[in-house]
């Protein structure tokens, strides 16, 4: 065999040509890794800034308006970071609870046999689906809340709140002793429709006879936490806004980031989420809405025990990625100078430098909210996931 | 002999009632079914009343199209012309910075080239878009080869022409620019790592699947602040990388990463059959994914792609975050222009950046419809 030839029998080992690539790509992964390393220690070191997290540490020196924790500009950069991504985590929740809400809301809408509605609802979809968020967080900020009036001249509207250039007034509630208790029969409460869920589900699984589980549980709730606020003696206040002469004295503020982004967010997203609702039910065969009529149902239960458990298969999947999304999109709150995990991180890069590090907390933070958002929805996709026998 | 009677001839068809033909009919079906469609109906006939009336109002009737400065569109107590309480889109200063919305501070002189630039594009690109146009492969040549080459030159300047940086650039331009780069790099990009993530090798596998799922997990603003901060850091000193390449690479590595997760599904939708069928042929890895696989599983998601370019196209208004003047960049730098400042100035210039994009997405969305229709991979897929 002459050498030509044992070096094509080599070249057509796919095993050991595979095993080639994988060392010359590796050495090349690592030579470029190494050279960055080398260029970033350098440019550091001349920038004088020093590597490692000892900065969060350090005092903050900014202020953060309307803070969740207590916060001072004296607090760390540690601490001013835990706002914001308490900040992040507010307008996540707040915007996931809003675009369902809408979303499902106009999913439906645009399958209703009402022609009007079904038009408009499509009016909807095809109008936030395809708009820049960032345009429509500014669209709330530039364009409407800040050219609002002037405190001394608020839109007053009903329930004592106010609107103005500076945000949202609304009553604060002053909680006092004994809301504790009633919060504890709230809970209570709560615990007993669980067990009385599943009393009925296991009477039905039994007997057939069903139990009209929803409105007992939501008596139930509702009446003892009234008889429990009533006992204690109404142990809740507002404190109401007054307009002054020049300002509003009391309440709570919203500020006009927040509601901007709260906004584009919600409505931006649920245009999706209609879009992924729609495609839900239109994806449960006919035949299945046709037997449950058959079967002599009335159109209410044909919806809530035939077509919705099934939309919910599909619609789950798709859904978790709108959530993820809305959470990654939360951060267009630098824009407007929402103090979310990205604007704190970026005022602290802007101070110290940090960049690397403060660009590996934001990665590190957003992969776990997300990876802890799968893991949520599909522990709940599972639940309701077919069961194949 | 009594007569027999015998139909010779068909009855004519008798009238459908009225209330089940026509106009008449359709509103009761579509409308009125119910009391709870009226009053549905009501109430939404209220609202379009109510905001159409209002839009039309504010657009078009108390709309101030003609003008040189703030005074035409702001109030006299704001200090302008208006009587006290008018509100209208102030569509003359939309008028008074068309040219800088599109170009940015792009020299006057120049603009010719970014508009050679624009038409050579439509020239070679509307044939692509239409299917029953021949010569699809040459078509292709030209526009991702000679095509990004002259583009540079035109735009950039060299070989005679004088240079334009690109801070200069701006705009709509700046816009359109970023997207049809970051789609044409993101591409390629996210078939590799497609292919990279179903490869044999671990090495391969592992690093394509790290990079697509850090870039998916996290917002576009850290990967554009990764490339506008980080990397001058990991270049040797004195190299430095120009803004707009910045941006460039961060929206295309972006891009790469949801391109592959597309692509990937359309891979696993491609009947096993034809990967075997290919090694059974003997064709090499790369000939049986180039001939055989990727152009099937392509066909297969092309409405996914669409939607990946379209979010792409969205996306790129996020670089005016890091500092660029993009479409929407360059709009709201203008709000702070104290010869326009008004109350009414940011609502118009927004309801002009958002019609050109809203213009822009739903143009690719009818289109993908047209494709997926033309393919019908839709329901397949």
């Amino acid at each position: 065999m002459s050498v030509h030839n044992r070096m094509s029998v080599l070249m057509n080992n796919s095993a050991l040509r595979g095993v080639a690539i994988q060392v010359l790509l590796g050495m090349a992964m690592l030579s470029v890794a190494w050279v960055i390393a080398q260029n970033a220690a350098g440019n550091l070191q001349r920038a004088n800034i020093r590597s490692g997290f000892d900065f969060l540490d350090a005092r903050a020196g900014f202020e953060i308006a309307r803070p969740l924790i207590q916060y001072t500009s004296d607090s760390t950069y540690g601490r001013a970071l835990v706002v914001g991504l308490l900040n992040t985590m507010l307008i996540a929740a707040t915007g996931i609870v809003a675009a369902t809400i809408i979303g499902f809301l106009v999913g439906i809408g645009r399958l209703s046999s009402n022609w009007l509605i079904a038009r408009l609802c499509a009016l909807y979809v095809e109008v936030f689906r395809n708009l820049p968020p960032l345009l429509l967080v500014f669209f709330w900020y530039l364009g409407i809340l800040s050219v609002l009036p002037q405190p001394r001249e608020s839109l007053r509207l009903p329930l004592n709140l106010f609107l103005n250039n500076r945000g949202l007034t609304f009553p604060a509630p002053v909680p006092s002793e004994g809301l504790g208790g009633v919060a504890a029969v709230f809970v209570a409460g709560l615990l007993l429709s669980f067990v009385l869920a599943r009393w009925a589900r296991i009477r039905q699984a039994k007997t057939g006879r069903r139990f009209p589980t929803l409105l007992v549980s939501v008596g139930l709730v509702v009446v003892l936490t009234t008889v429990a606020f009533v006992a204690a003696g109404a142990p809740l206040s507002f404190n109401y806004p007054v307009a002054g002469t020049f300002n509003i004295t009391g309440g709570t503020v919203l500020g006009p980031e927040f509601i901007s982004l709260f906004m584009a967010l919600s409505f931006y997203t649920a245009s999706f989420i209609a879009e992924i609702v729609r495609a839900g039910i239109q994806g449960v065969p006919k035949g299945q809405t046709e037997a449950a009529k058959a079967l002599g149902l009335k159109p209410s239960a044909v919806m809530s025990l035939i077509v919705i458990p099934q939309a919910f298969r599909i619609i789950i999947p798709p859904l978790t990625s709108q959530y993820l999304n809305l959470t990654k999109n939360s951060s267009l709150a630098i824009a407007v100078g929402f103090s979310d995990l990205i604007a704190v991180g970026g005022t602290t890069l802007n101070q110290t430098g940090q960049a690397i590090e403060i660009i590996a907390i934001w990665m590190l933070i957003y992969l776990t909210l997300s990876v802890m958002t799968s893991v949520f929805m599909n522990w709940f996709n599972a639940k309701v996931a077919l069961v194949e026998r | 002999m009594a007569e027999t009677f015998v139909r010779t001839s068909m009855l004519a068809p008798s009238q459908m009632p009225i209330a089940q033909v026509g106009m008449v009919s359709w509103i009761r079906r579509h409308l009125l079914a119910g009391p709870k469609d009226t009053i549905l109906t009501m109430l939404a006939c209220a609202l379009i009343f109510y905001t159409v009336t209002h839009l039309i109002n504010w657009l078009l009737v108390q709309a101030v199209w003609v003008g040189s400065d703030r005074t035409v569109c702001a109030t006299i107590a704001q200090g302008g012309l208006q009587p006290d309480g008018w509100s209208g889109a102030c569509w003359a200063f939309v008028g008074a910075k068309f040219e800088q919305f599109v170009f940015g501070r792009y020299p006057l002189e120049e603009r010719w080239r970014p508009i050679l630039v624009a038409g050579l594009l439509v020239f070679l690109l509307a044939p692509m878009l239409v299917p029953s146009i021949p010569r699809k492969a040459l078509n292709a040549l030209l526009l991702l080869v000679p095509f990004p080459v002259i583009s540079f030159f035109l735009l950039y300047g060299g070989l005679g022409l004088p240079i334009v940086e690109t801070p200069l650039w701006g705009g709509l331009m700046v816009t359109l620019l970023l997207s049809f780069v970051g789609i044409a790099v993101s591409f390629p990009f996210g078939i590799l790592l497609a292919l990279g993530r179903q490869s044999q090798l671990p090495l391969v596998r592992w690093g394509s699947i790290a990079f697509i799922e850090v870039i998916r997990g996290v917002p576009l603003i850290t990967v554009l602040f990764m490339a506008s901060v980080m990397l001058p850091l990991f270049l040797p000193v004195g190299w430095t990388v120009d803004h707009l390449l910045r941006a460039l690479i961060g929206v295309s590595l972006f891009g790469s990463a949801y391109i592959a997760e597309v692509i990937r599904g359309g891979l696993q939708a491609v009947p096993k059959r034809q990967y075997e069928g290919a090694e059974s042929l003997g064709l090499s890895y790369w000939q049986k994914m180039w001939l055989i696989v990727v152009p099937q599983a392509i066909k297969l998601v092309i409405p996914g792609i669409v939607n990946t370019f379209i979010g792409m196209f969205k996306d790129t208004s996020l670089v005016s975050i890091i500092g660029m003047f993009d479409l929407l960049g360059i709009v709201r730098l203008n709000f702070g222009d104290p010869v326009w400042a008004t109350p009414v100035t940011p609502m118009t210039g927004l309801l002009f950046a958002g019609f050109v994009f809203w213009l822009f997405c739903f143009g690719m969305s009818k289109y993908s419809g047209f494709v997926e229709r033309k393919l019908d991979t839709g329901r397949k897929g």
